[in-house]
């Protein structure tokens, strides 16, 4: 699904380089529920962002479902986020003055379905996130944890391949998080994918996979498995000869 | 893109700034309004000089002494220093110039005109019978000067209306005697109405024969000769007759003009219509300045919606659906304001031409047209700076955007 292999991303930063990434190689599977954990500054952001083909790595490689990201103009990125990549921000990032079933709607528009289809994929992408008769309502009108249903709606109607989630339950009450990590777990028992961003490790535990981040560097790769955590290949040792370490 | 998505979402935008959209609406229908309004002023003259003009015929020369190069415009009554024109050179064209029907000689000249203690400073013109042909001026009641009148230099006079409103009231002139500078003249005729015409009051005249205005103002010169021509196509086969036989008459010097009728209308038409050019420029510049209003709003709109625009970049626009999106916002203003400004702009021409009578105005299909363009130009040409700036924003730092 995911495949990323000694990944940079370089900053100027004065007569300075910064390296946000240095060298970073992993890959996620379909139907997996990955967290990627860190301290700000550890680079999460600049790694999702790479992820969610907002933005291209200095050098390395990216592989999404197989396509070589580097080598594709601005245009074909938007295309790619549109149809195989849904994001879930911390703040929603919903449309104020649109009802939440237009939000919803709003990846469709760019990906030139019909009216009739947006409106009634829209609905059902609701319906699954528990929002039916809430379509109607501007996001100012829904509590936090409602707009982030809504977002999540928004996410998942294009049928993405893989769901980006960026600290999800960071403006929510813990209630309310933890309805959404509810939600996240039941997509990825349907078999949807998703890399989820989080400072908080309580929250990364909720992910089968915790991939811990520091100094743009892997410093460990996690699964839970029944018996318990166990170390996943390759993972750690891509962080090895780390100067902080 | 769906462009009823499309327009939809342009729409709630404006709508949602409602003074701010209205505001700036304005300076393009103030624009499109004086446009319209402006060119329409210039069109109501050019139709209204079209319409004197051609009203005295088209097919009519005007000889005046002295040589003039360029075609068309004014004589003054002064022209002491160029060659006469004489009543033998009328007679002449009369009677060898085939392709003219009637020739006038005039004299034209100020005079008091007095009567019972009534004095008047009115135009005197010394003409011929076929005047009242030449220029579609008629008398009304009584007659107009003879030809006899005329050869035998006899004092009669044909009043215009004013001129006998001021000097006999209600009272019937016809048989009474007024005096001209002394002389005493009879009056045999009053002219039908004609008003104000290219600001010029026809009805304080009178008219007297030629040939005793020339006794009367003491000049053997003719101010000009009127001639017209039978059909409109001979006019510079006849101007060229009027020309051989006239310089042959004056010892093979040209030293007067020929103009056509059609030659003034075409020189006043050209001047109106460069006016005309020039008002509707000068409008045009407020119209720009309605546009540099659509810039400056779009450019705060942009601003503002930064993180919308991020939004969306990040579930799939792509570069070219952000540019869409606010210029088709940046022409919507435009156009809308072209349509109420054309609305003000034809409205206000009415109203206008209704409250000043002076002031004749025409709006023309092609006026209403080139503005509404113009507008929605105006709304591509200002919208492209702030929507190319909101298309290149980076979708990560416009996420971030506060």
């Amino acid at each position: 699904m995911i495949a990323i292999q000694d990944v940079w991303r370089t900053y100027p930063m004065g007569p300075n380089r910064v390296d946000a990434l240095g060298g970073v190689t992993f890959s996620v599977a379909a139907r997996d529920f990955v967290a990627i954990c860190g301290p700000s500054g550890s680079g999460k952001s600049t790694l999702m962002n790479i992820l969610g083909c907002l933005d291209r790595p200095t050098a390395g490689r990216y592989a999404l479902e197989g396509i070589e990201v580097e080598t594709l103009d601005d245009d074909a990125l938007a295309d790619l986020r549109n149809r195989r990549i849904g994001f879930v921000f911390q703040t929603f990032n919903l449309l104020p003055r649109m009802s939440a079933l237009r939000n919803v709607e709003l990846p469709m528009i760019y990906s030139g379905l019909s009216r009739e289809d947006r409106r009634r994929r829209a609905l059902d992408a609701m319906a699954a996130v528990g929002l039916t008769g809430r379509t109607e309502h501007r996001p100012s009108e829904l509590s936090g944890g409602e707009q982030q249903r809504v977002a999540i709606a928004r996410a998942l109607v294009n049928r993405p391949a893989i769901i980006l989630a960026d600290e999800p339950t960071g403006n929510l009450d813990s209630k309310a998080g933890e309805e959404i990590l509810g939600i996240f777990r039941d997509l990825v028992a349907g078999g949807t994918t998703i890399v989820m961003v989080t400072h908080n490790p309580r929250i990364a535990e909720q992910a089968r996979r915790v991939i811990q981040l520091e100094d743009g560097r892997i410093t460990s790769d996690v699964w839970k498995t029944p018996s318990g955590p166990v170390r996943a290949p390759g993972g750690p040792e891509s962080a090895s000869g780390h100067p902080g370490d | 893109m769906d462009f009823r998505e499309l327009a939809t979402q342009a729409l709630e935008m404006l709508g949602a700034n409602r003074v701010r959209t209205a505001l700036t609406i304005l300076g393009v229908v103030i624009g499109v309004a004086a446009i319209i309004l402006l060119v329409s002023l210039g069109e109501g003259a050019t139709a209204y000089i079209t319409r004197e003009l051609t009203g005295l015929g088209t097919n009519l020369l005007i000889i005046t002494p002295g040589k003039t190069q360029t075609s068309g415009g004014f004589h003054p009554p002064i022209a002491s220093t160029v060659r006469k024109l004489t009543y033998d050179d009328a007679l002449a064209l009369r009677r060898r110039a085939t392709q003219l029907t009637d020739v006038v000689p005039v004299v034209l000249g100020t005079g008091k005109i007095r009567h019972q203690g009534v004095a008047r400073d009115t135009t005197v013109i010394g003409i011929t019978p076929e005047f009242q042909r030449v220029r579609k001026l008629y008398v009304e009641i009584g007659q107009f000067v003879s030809d006899e009148d005329v050869e035998g230099r006899r004092r009669v006079v044909v009043l215009g209306r004013t001129v006998k409103r001021e000097l006999f009231g209600e009272e019937n002139p016809l048989g009474r005697f007024v005096t001209l500078a002394d002389a005493r003249y009879r009056v045999i005729g009053i002219m039908e109405q004609k008003g104000v015409s290219l600001g010029f009051d026809i009805d304080d005249l009178v008219f007297i024969p030629v040939k005793s205005a020339q006794d009367l103002f003491d000049t053997d010169r003719l101010f000009e000769i009127l001639a017209s021509v039978g059909a409109p196509d001979d006019i510079n086969q006849a101007i060229q007759q009027v020309k051989d036989l006239l310089v042959r008459r004056h010892g093979n010097r040209e030293d007067f003009t020929v103009t056509s009728q059609g030659a003034i209308l075409s020189a006043f038409t050209t001047i109106l219509n460069i006016l005309t050019a020039a008002l509707g420029g000068i409008a045009g510049i407020s119209l720009l300045v309605g546009g540099i209003g659509i810039m400056n709003i779009m450019l705060v709109s942009v601003r503002e919606r930064t993180r919308e625009i991020g939004i969306r970049k990040a579930v799939g626009a792509r570069r070219r659906d952000i540019l869409g999106q606010f210029l088709l916002e940046s022409v919507i203003l435009s156009t809308l304001g072209g349509v109420l400004g054309i609305a003000v702009g034809v409205g206000g021409a009415r109203i206008l031409s209704l409250l000043f009578v002076y002031l004749p105005t025409r709006v023309s299909l092609w006026s209403v047209v080139m503005a509404f363009g113009f507008s929605a130009a105006v709304g591509v040409f200002f919208g492209v700076y702030p929507a190319r700036r909101a298309a290149l924003l980076d979708p990560i730092q416009a996420l971030r955007y506060e």
